[in-house]
């Protein structure tokens, strides 16, 4: 299944996030991980919360630019190998990885890879077919 | 009255000279050849006819306030050969000015209007020093622009040598300068603060250079820039102005005793009225400058709107002996038109290269610097929803996308910063489009 992410446009410059956090916070969202890519004068945070439908429209409403995009959140093993098996997938679809973060989570500090791809549904059913499941929003965020 | 700081020169002392009188006569007699000439225009016959004006029925200078106005949009308006007044066999040269959005303005020249082009140039160049023995360096860009090819031809009037270096790099130019030991540069204030900077790099000296004078237009400049190039440089710097509508360079330039620049009388009347009332400002008050060229063929202009802010003095007698009127430095503009290393841009030419990206124009803000002694562009650009991309290459293609646009529109390149939205400053809802952190306003 795939994770709604919101995707966040900030300036490179003193102050800039914690507006962003401040809202959530008033808001009662809890952020589940966070990626900022970023270049000299601008970037773009990458959030997944839970409530995304809220937390875009909170976030709207201040004023932020918010844009959803649709993400692959995948378990990686915690072996030599672990991200190369997955890797191997979209090495075989000649597929290209837009950007990818990874977090752990849960009780046993399960390893995720959060993937952005160009056809995220059509990715999927590659990685479903090597028996590879992406982790549920449910899951994600219990 | 103020002394003369090198030899005067007159090139042409039966008109620079003049009794006013017989000037004005002359002036009189050439307006109302203007008008004839004017009066095959289509843009000039519909305006003649509404307001009755024939060239017999102009009896005096003072009718000159009769005569309409003509503006910058009146020529877009005409684009591309609308003010063209000659047959295409008579013309002989075609430069153009940028415009508010992305189209030029035409201008032709006639051979006669290239020699009095040339002349006008070579007056305010012998003003200033220029003598046939020299070795002058043209560092002015050679193109549509009229800076080059003016400057160059009222060199040759002159006779001196002419290095065609054309605009760009400051290594070479000084090379040249310093290897053919050249007497006088012609280039933008900006570009002359550039050179003295490298050349201190280099660890050259003042006296290693034969160079004497510079000629600057262009651009605007203070009096603090004037001392300061001629005290890194030890050169005598000088004035000049002029605009492609009316002709190019020559409209007037500074002489010898650098009390303002003289205004080439007998071929251009100059008014300076109130921009809101268009009623003429009293001597020594600030207006605009409303040009009507006398002696021009292919592009006979009336009353242009410079859109340029100056003062006029006719009264105190000139040391140099001219008998012309002088009018003081630029001092700003009447609309929002900038001057970035020497080229024309509007802030609306931003804004259709922004509509061009996006397709919406998004607020935005283009903040002027002049760090080290060039001009320096950026624009701020608000972020949008519909451009925004969660992809870091796409917005750096958006940002690609915003500086081709623009670069092409302007020929300027400015530094594109994408910043995040409500956050440029709005006044009374509307938005401001220039901060200017350059410096260059003179009171």
């Amino acid at each position: 299944m795939l994770i709604k992410q919101l995707s966040l446009f900030v300036e490179n410059k003193p102050g800039s996030l914690y507006p962003i956090c401040k809202v959530l916070k008033d808001n009662n969202i809890s952020i589940r991980t966070l990626s900022l890519a970023d270049t000299e004068q601008f970037g773009i945070l990458r959030l997944l919360v839970k409530e995304w439908e809220k937390a875009r429209d909170v976030l709207s409403e201040a004023g932020f630019i918010v844009k959803v995009t649709d993400v692959i959140a995948l378990p990686v093993a915690d072996r030599p190998g672990g991200l190369a098996e997955l890797l191997e997938v979209v090495d075989k679809h000649n597929i290209s990885v837009e950007y990818m973060y990874a977090f752990t989570f849960g009780h046993n500090q399960t390893a995720v890879m959060v993937f952005r791809f160009e056809n995220p549904e059509e990715t999927l059913k590659y990685f479903h077919a090597e028996n590879i499941d992406a982790i549920e929003a449910f899951d994600l965020f219990k | 009255m103020a002394e003369l700081i090198i030899p005067n020169r007159i090139y042409q002392p039966e008109f620079e000279c003049m009794d006013r009188a017989e000037r004005r006569a002359l002036q009189l007699k050439r307006l109302k050849e203007s008008i004839e000439r004017a009066s095959v225009l289509d843009f000039y016959k519909k305006k003649f006819k509404e307001l009755g004006i024939t060239a017999d029925k102009i009896n005096s200078l003072d009718d000159l306030r009769r005569l309409p106005i003509t503006t910058k949009q009146d020529l877009r308006d005409y684009y591309p050969f609308g003010f063209f007044a000659v047959d295409r066999s008579k013309l002989v040269r075609i430069h153009a000015s940028s415009g508010t959005t992305g189209k030029p303005t035409f201008v032709g020249y006639t051979k006669n209007d290239l020699d009095l082009w040339s002349t006008c140039c070579a007056r305010f160049l012998v003003a200033g020093g220029l003598t046939p023995d020299q070795v002058t360096q043209i560092a002015f860009g050679y193109g549509l622009f009229t800076g080059g090819f003016g400057l160059h031809y009222g060199i040759e009037k002159v006779g001196a040598a002419i290095i065609p270096a054309s605009s760009g790099n400051t290594q070479r130019q000084i090379m040249l300068l310093k290897d053919a030991k050249v007497d006088t540069v012609i280039c933008t204030p900006s570009y002359a603060l550039n050179i003295a900077e490298v050349i201190k790099a280099q660890g050259l000296k003042k006296g290693d250079l034969a160079w004497k004078f510079a000629h600057f237009g262009g651009e605007q400049w203070t009096e603090e820039m004037r001392l300061k190039i001629e005290d890194a440089l030890g050169i005598y710097a000088f004035n000049n102005y002029g605009l492609s509508e009316i002709i190019g360079p020559g409209v007037s330039g500074e002489c010898a005793a650098r009390t303002g620049m003289h205004i080439q009388e007998d071929h251009f009347l100059v008014e300076c009225l109130n921009p809101e009332t268009l009623e003429p400002v009293a001597e020594g008050e600030e207006g605009e400058l409303v040009i009507t060229a006398l002696s021009k063929e292919a592009c006979p202009i009336i009353r242009y709107r410079t859109r340029d802010l100056s003062k006029l003095f006719w009264s105190e007698p000139c040391p140099c002996g001219r008998t012309t009127m002088r009018m003081s430095r630029v001092k700003g503009r009447t609309d929002d038109m900038m001057i970035i290393r020497g080229v024309n841009v509007f802030p609306s030419q931003v804004e259709e290269a922004l509509m061009k990206v996006g397709g919406i124009a998004p607020h935005y803000l283009i903040e002027l610097y002049r760090p080290g002694n060039l001009d320096q562009a950026v624009v701020k650009i608000e972020m949008l929803p519909e451009t925004f991309s969660d992809k870091m290459d796409e917005l750096q293609k958006l940002k690609n996308s915003i500086d081709r646009e623009i670069s092409a529109i302007t020929g300027i390149h400015f530094d594109i910063q994408l910043v995040a939205p409500n956050s440029l400053e709005r006044t009374g809802g509307k938005a401001k489009h220039v901060a200017d952190y350059r410096g260059l306003k003179i009171d």
